[in-house]
């Protein structure tokens, strides 16, 4: 059962993975198979309001929110017409799914990523737009905390 | 004899890797590399020969001067041009081709009239044009290309009717390669007295030009993809078109004198070149030209028709690789999709892990891109210093690509 495997890997587990995949090609192997198993959002939901801009291919992520105040958990679904970019989505839905607000601002995710090798990916000027996808949750997290 | 291992030795950011690995650059149609002859003449002329152009009566200004005003012959024997006031100093293909529609189309285009371009054209030879229909209801008549790519000259005349002004079209296709009978086209136009404007970014990068024997009016290059500094660039102008061209950038230089009631011209090319020009990046252009011509164009042209024909015969073995644009006879740029990869930047992605750099995306070619239909596409351009070898490790990358995403 890869599916469930995928959508239940931990980003701790997603890590341990990673450290021993030392050639780069294992590594977008890896996160290409995570984009495959990551269940694909439905059409519908592929709209102006969940698309992220600033990626050069399209990105769209579906906010959840889970219980009320302080203890809401937020998650997301999320998807790209880019396979590579569907892998970062399935890992930073590791990352963040079912987490609170607050814990959601206290992780630094450029650091986790990094931990990855995926650095190259955050840069500025990289055309996946890893970090506006994160600047979208980060603003989605701090949305519930205000609301809270 | 064209040595490509010398040529490449002349390009110093050839020897750097990328991602650990050699560079690989199929980046050309995007923007070439410079050779080690134009980085010194760049920096010479900052150095040691520096000042405005057509201003100052000291040393340093008259020879900028000389320096600068040295290009303009070099571009006529470069193009073909009849004569040395037919080359204008642009920044690029981009305001070439918007002096031509802000100072010569804008002024004599009524509403109804009408523009014929192909559909594989890049944006800069579309939004020009467009400009004018939102401004003053110009009609944008689109020209189809073959299954192969190729643009019928044939089609391109039948669309000319009795109140098409201006043939706007690509010698070269910068996503397919295609090259574009200009000639035919352009001796059809002048027999029913309709102007021709050609967008030369990649063909004069390729191959041989000669704008007399195409016998066009209009015929824009831009430096940068010549292996020149970016921001230089010629538009020529065929010179019984110069009376009918109203300036469209005012300021310094352009002008002969200037009252409170009122301003005499300059004469063309000058009338259309004010202010401060890119005095340094003309200079670059002209060093650029000198190596190009210097291994001949000519040879580039074999050399790269050469690597166009390998990488077409890699290519065919790929039966997954969906390849745009396919005639025998087209430049060395292939745009391609993989079946089973999701999106062109995941090609790109991972072929630069390679250090092979490519361009992912629509290619400021949107219109293109809608009639192939595909979203994207990768696209491998191919420039005078690359090789055979790196037409095989672009082919071991795509296969790569091929077994990660399949």
């Amino acid at each position: 059962m890869p599916e469930r495997s995928a959508m239940t890997a931990s980003f701790d587990e997603i890590a341990d993975n990673f450290a021993f995949l030392d050639e780069w090609e294992d590594r977008y192997r890896y996160v290409i198979e995570l984009g495959k198993e990551m269940p694909p959002l439905d059409e519908t939901q592929k709209v102006p309001a969940t698309k992220v801009e600033g990626c050069a291919s399209q990105v769209w992520l579906v906010p959840r929110v889970d219980g009320d105040g302080q203890g809401a958990r937020i998650s997301f679904d999320g998807d790209s017409d880019a396979l590579i970019v569907r892998g970062l989505i399935a890992i930073l839905r590791a990352l963040y799914n079912g987490r609170t607000a607050a814990e959601i601002a206290g992780i630094d995710a450029h650091a986790r990523l990094g931990e990855l090798g995926l650095q190259q990916h955050l840069s500025a000027q990289r055309s996946n737009g890893l970090r506006a996808m994160i600047g979208r949750v980060e603003a989605i997290a701090a949305q519930v905390r205000e609301a809270a | 004899m064209y040595d490509v291992e010398k040529v490449r030795a002349d390009f110093p950011i050839l020897s750097r890797t990328v991602n650990g690995k050699p560079l690989v650059y199929l980046d050309n149609g995007a923007s070439a590399q410079k050779p080690r002859a134009v980085i010194d003449a760049v920096t010479r002329a900052y150095a040691e020969e520096y000042a405005n152009v057509h201003r100052g009566l000291h040393f340093l200004s008259n020879l900028a001067t000389e320096k600068y005003e040295a290009v303009r012959p070099k571009l006529q024997a470069f193009l073909g041009a009849a004569h040395e006031d037919e080359i204008i100093f642009t920044t690029g293909s981009t305001q070439g081709l918007n002096l031509v529609s802000y100072g010569w189309a804008a002024p004599r285009m009524q509403a109804g009239d009408e523009i014929v371009l192909s559909v594989m054209e890049h944006h800069a030879n579309i939004v020009p044009w467009h400009f004018l229909r939102e401004r003053q209801g110009v009609v944008l008549k689109w020209v189809d290309i073959d299954a192969d790519g190729g643009l019928d000259p044939q089609a391109v005349i039948d669309a000319i009717g009795p109140k098409t002004k201006l043939i706007a079209l690509t010698h070269m296709s910068n996503v397919l390669g295609s090259v574009v009978d200009i000639k035919t086209v352009a001796a059809a136009a002048r027999a029913r007295g309709v102007a021709i404007a050609v967008d030369g970014s990649q063909a004069a990068v390729h191959m041989p030009v000669d704008v007399a024997d195409l016998d066009v009016d209009f015929y824009a290059i831009t430096g940068h993809k010549l292996y020149g500094p970016s921001a230089s660039g010629a538009l020529y102008v065929r010179r019984e078109r110069y009376p009918e061209i109203r300036p469209f950038i005012g300021g310094g230089d352009m002008i002969r004198q200037v009252r409170k009631d009122g301003i005499d011209w300059n004469d063309p090319p000058h009338k259309f070149e004010a202010g401060t020009p890119g005095i340094v990046q003309m200079i670059g252009l002209g060093a650029a030209l000198d190596y190009m011509t210097g291994l001949g164009m000519q040879n580039i042209a074999a050399h790269e028709a050469d690597l166009r024909d390998y990488a077409m015969a890699r290519f065919q073995g790929l039966n997954w690789l969906n390849l745009q644009g396919t005639r025998p006879d087209k430049g060395a740029i292939f745009s391609f999709t993989i079946e089973g990869a999701g999106h062109a930047h995941d090609i790109s992605t991972v072929v630069d892990q390679r250090g092979i750099a490519v361009r992912a995306g629509q290619h400021c070619a949107e219109p293109l891109m809608e009639h192939l239909g595909v979203h994207a596409t990768c696209r491998a351009s191919f420039g005078l210093y690359n090789t055979r070898a790196e037409v095989d490790a672009l082919v071991d990358a795509l296969e790569l690509c091929h077994e990660l995403f399949s």
